[in-house]
Parts: C-alpha cells; sequence; structure tokens
C-alpha cells in the first residue's frame, strides 16, 4: 500500500499492479488501486504536440 | 495540479478550438463510450467550444447505468439476510430495483457499507468473521483487476466469509454492440482509463472492420479538444484509425501485471447491459477454482428478468439513440434525489451530467 494525494486529500492506495513505483511518481488512481504510472514524458509531449499543431496538418484541405 | 493544470490552460484550449472550426468540413456525430468523458465534456462545457456541426453523443460506459435491475434485486435480497453485510461503492446504493433500493434498507437498519475499495470489502470481511461480506463488484476493465486482487487475497489467506455479486462487464463488446444497433457515428472518444489497464490494442478491430476512427482520450479539456480534432482530421482524411492521445497514461500494451491478475481470477462470459439485453463475451465470472467467492453460489434467490422501466428512456440513451431532454420523465418525476432510471443516479450518468449542467437540452 502506498500514501497517494489527490487534490490535497491523502489516501490508502494499492500499488500492487504497478512496477517500480516510486515515492513521488505521478498515478491514476482508481477505486482504491494505482492502475497505471503517468509518464511525465508523454505528458510533455502531448503538450508539445498541440503546441505545434497548425493547419498544415489538415492534409484534407 | 501538475499535469492536471497544464491541460486546462486557456490559451491551449483557445488554439484546439480555432483549429477544430478551421478543420470542419461537413456534419461530425462522436461517442464518448466511458461516464467519465460525458462528466468531463458537460463539466468543462466542451459542447459550448465546438461548431455546431459536430455532435457529441453518449454511450454504455457509465457502469451503474448498464447494470440490470436485476443485480439490484438480488443484493436487495441478499442484504435482507441474517449476518450479512453488503458493501458497496457509493453510487449503487441509490439505483432501484424492482422493490427497494439498498439506500432505503439501510435506513431500515440493514448492515450496508459503504466501500472505497475492494480491499477495504475484504477489510471487513477480515474483521467480521461471523458474518457473511458480500461486495457488489460491478465496472469495467478499470476495476475488474481489484476486484481479481481482492479475491486472490482472499483464497490465499483462505478468508471464507467474503463474496462477490458480479456483474464486471467489457468495454470492446459494448462498442461493438453500439455499432451493430446501427447508430451513425463517425468515431469513437475512447475511454482512456480502460485502455491504460488493457493497452490501445482492445479497439484495433473497430477501424479495421468498421472503418470508424478511434482516439484514446484523457479526461481534461486539452484532452478532450484534441481528440475531437484528431477524429475530425481522420474523417477529413478518410483514413479511420486508431490514434492514442492520452499517451501519459495508455501504451497499446497496457498494464500488463494488471490483465494478469485479472485474467488469472475471471473469464469472459455473455452478460446482460441495460438498453442492449445479453451481448456475448461482454462480461466477467470467476474461473471455476475461486467459485466459492460467488455469491450467486452461496445464496440462494430467483433472480427477476431484466427489464427498463416504464416510461424511463435509459435504455435508449445508452444505446446513443436518444438523450435526456427526450424523455417525459427528465427533471420532472426522475431527479437525482429521487430517480426512476439508473443514468439518473451515477454521476457519470448521462441524465444526472444533463441534470447538473445541461437541463434543457
Amino acid at each position: 500500500m502506498a500514501e497517494v494525494s489527490t487534490g490535497g486529500s491523502v489516501f490508502k492506495a494499492s500499488i500492487q499492479m504497478i512496477q517500480d513505483a516510486r515515492p513521488g511518481d505521478y498515478i491514476l488512481l482508481h477505486a482504491g488501486f494505482a492502475i497505471q504510472k503517468i509518464s511525465e514524458e508523454q505528458a510533455l509531449e502531448t503538450l508539445r504536440i498541440i503546441d505545434e499543431m497548425n493547419d498544415s496538418l489538415n492534409t484534407a484541405r | 495540479m501538475k499535469y492536471i493544470d497544464e491541460y486546462r490552460d486557456k490559451a491551449l484550449i483557445s488554439k484546439l478550438t480555432d483549429l477544430i472550426k478551421d478543420s470542419v468540413r461537413g456534419e461530425y456525430t462522436f461517442m464518448e463510450v466511458c461516464g467519465g468523458h460525458t462528466n468531463a465534456i458537460h463539466r468543462f462545457g466542451i459542447r459550448t467550444l465546438l461548431p455546431e456541426s459536430i455532435r457529441l453523443i453518449s454511450g454504455p460506459g457509465c457502469p451503474v447505468c448498464v447494470t440490470g435491475r436485476s443485480y439490484i434485486d438480488k443484493a436487495v435480497v441478499i442484504s435482507g439476510e441474517e449476518k450479512v453485510i453488503m458493501t458497496t461503492f457509493g453510487d449503487l446504493i441509490r439505483v432501484p430495483g424492482s422493490g427497494s433500493s439498498l439506500e432505503k434498507l439501510r435506513s431500515e437498519g440493514k448492515d450496508i457499507r459503504i466501500v472505497l475499495s475492494s480491499l477495504e470489502a475484504l477489510e471487513t470481511a477480515r474483521r467480521n468473521p461471523d458474518k457473511k461480506v458480500v461486495f457488489l463488484a460491478i465496472g469495467f476493465e478499470t476495476t475488474a483487476p481489484g476486484t481479481a486482487v481482492a479475491i486472490k487475497q482472499a483464497s490465499e489467506e483462505k478468508i471464507r466469509n467474503f463474496f462477490i455479486l458480479n456483474a464486471h462487464k467489457l468495454m470492446p463488446p459494448a462498442m461493438e454492440a453500439v455499432i451493430s444497433d446501427g447508430v451513425n457515428i463517425d468515431g469513437f472518444i475512447c475511454p482512456g482509463h480502460v485502455a491504460a489497464v488493457t493497452g490501445s490494442g482492445i479497439f484495433s478491430f473497430i477501424p479495421l472492420k468498421y472503418k470508424l476512427g478511434c482516439v484514446v482520450t484523457g479526461f481534461e479539456p486539452a484532452d478532450l479538444m484534441q481528440s475531437i480534432l484528431m477524429l475530425v482530421r481522420q474523417k477529413n482524411n478518410m483514413i479511420p484509425g486508431l490514434e492514442i492521445q492520452y499517451s501519459r497514461a495508455v501504451s497499446e500494451e497496457g498494464n500488463i501485471l494488471a490483465q494478469r491478475i485479472m485474467t488469472e481470477v475471471f473469464e469472459p462470459c455473455a452478460s446482460y447491459w441495460r438498453g442492449f439485453g445479453l451481448i456475448k463475451d461482454s462480461g466477467l465470472r470467476l474461473r471455476k477454482e475461486y467459485e466459492e467467492y460467488d455469491a450467486d453460489h452461496a445464496f440462494s434467490y430467483s433472480a427477476n428478468e431484466d427489464e427498463d422501466d416504464a416510461g424511463c428512456i435509459c435504455g435508449e440513451i445508452l444505446r446513443g439513440r436518444d438523450i435526456p431532454s427526450s424523455c417525459p420523465l427528465f427533471a420532472t418525476e426522475c431527479i437525482p434525489e429521487n430517480p426512476v432510471g439508473a443514468c439518473m443516479v451515477s454521476h457519470e450518468g448521462t441524465c444526472n451530467t444533463w441534470y447538473r449542467y445541461k437541463r434543457n437540452g
């Protein structure tokens, strides 16, 4: 079990479905279980992709 | 909060709004199948940002909503027995059965407890060895692994007073049922949390077999707007495919540990969905070696037939064929404080969401 904080509230959550969980990791919490680790790299990558999105990707134009 | 605030950034949403407006080339209808998405779409006012030519409709992705009435009736019968503690997630307690609800039963003094996880239910069983503790196990691929963990622990510790009343369901067969039902959509906003467990691959048959776009989506406004843009572009380019927008939580292969434990404890079976009836291989049942934890084996009752409530159009709404404001009961006889149909109970239910954010359609 691990302590997880969501919006300032702290809960006990099971991390047995997560490999290599470490203090400070961001996780997806569902019904008392961490069901996935959030990839910080991918979180930033998505923002970068949106930032670079433009009409040129809309090839049907 | 980190990785939430960034996806609510006003300038980012504005940019996506403009890109969508510039991209539309006709009419589009997309279905969100996850109740969490239905809630987020209304909560963040996503529809108000979209051109009128983009229509979003809700599908069968709220677990409380799709669970049949006979399930509640069974839970009510079991809760009425001596030396039983019923444990449940909060929403389910208020769903009306044929005669009563768990909430009414609790007000009559029955021991019905709200828990936050299956492990809390198992702990209740440990602490009350003289009682039979039943956990109402509903939900999709997101919740089923948690139930599986509790069953495995109960088995390892030889706990014999813990049971589940099981109605776990699988998302892809229901999405296929929606398509087979003939709903006219251009693509799916696919459930991000389901895919975080299963991997995005479970949706790959949809573009391949049915030529419909699929984007696995997160739950923040920028996630939803980016996904809608991706679906619009897929349709414009006439290349329906499977894309992952929610890549910070979803990969193609998903959470292997969670899948493994779910498969170890459960196997697919036919399951009843409100609005659809029985869908082949859309449910999960306990494997033979864990059958002793099945409330269906441990308790005897005669199950009622599943049928929709009189005058309530929950079933049609779950099939994407109608909207809450078409229902004569919506916001009159059927309100969150006194729900007639299951869609008005859960915060993920389409009627409940409409009532809170968009009463007049």
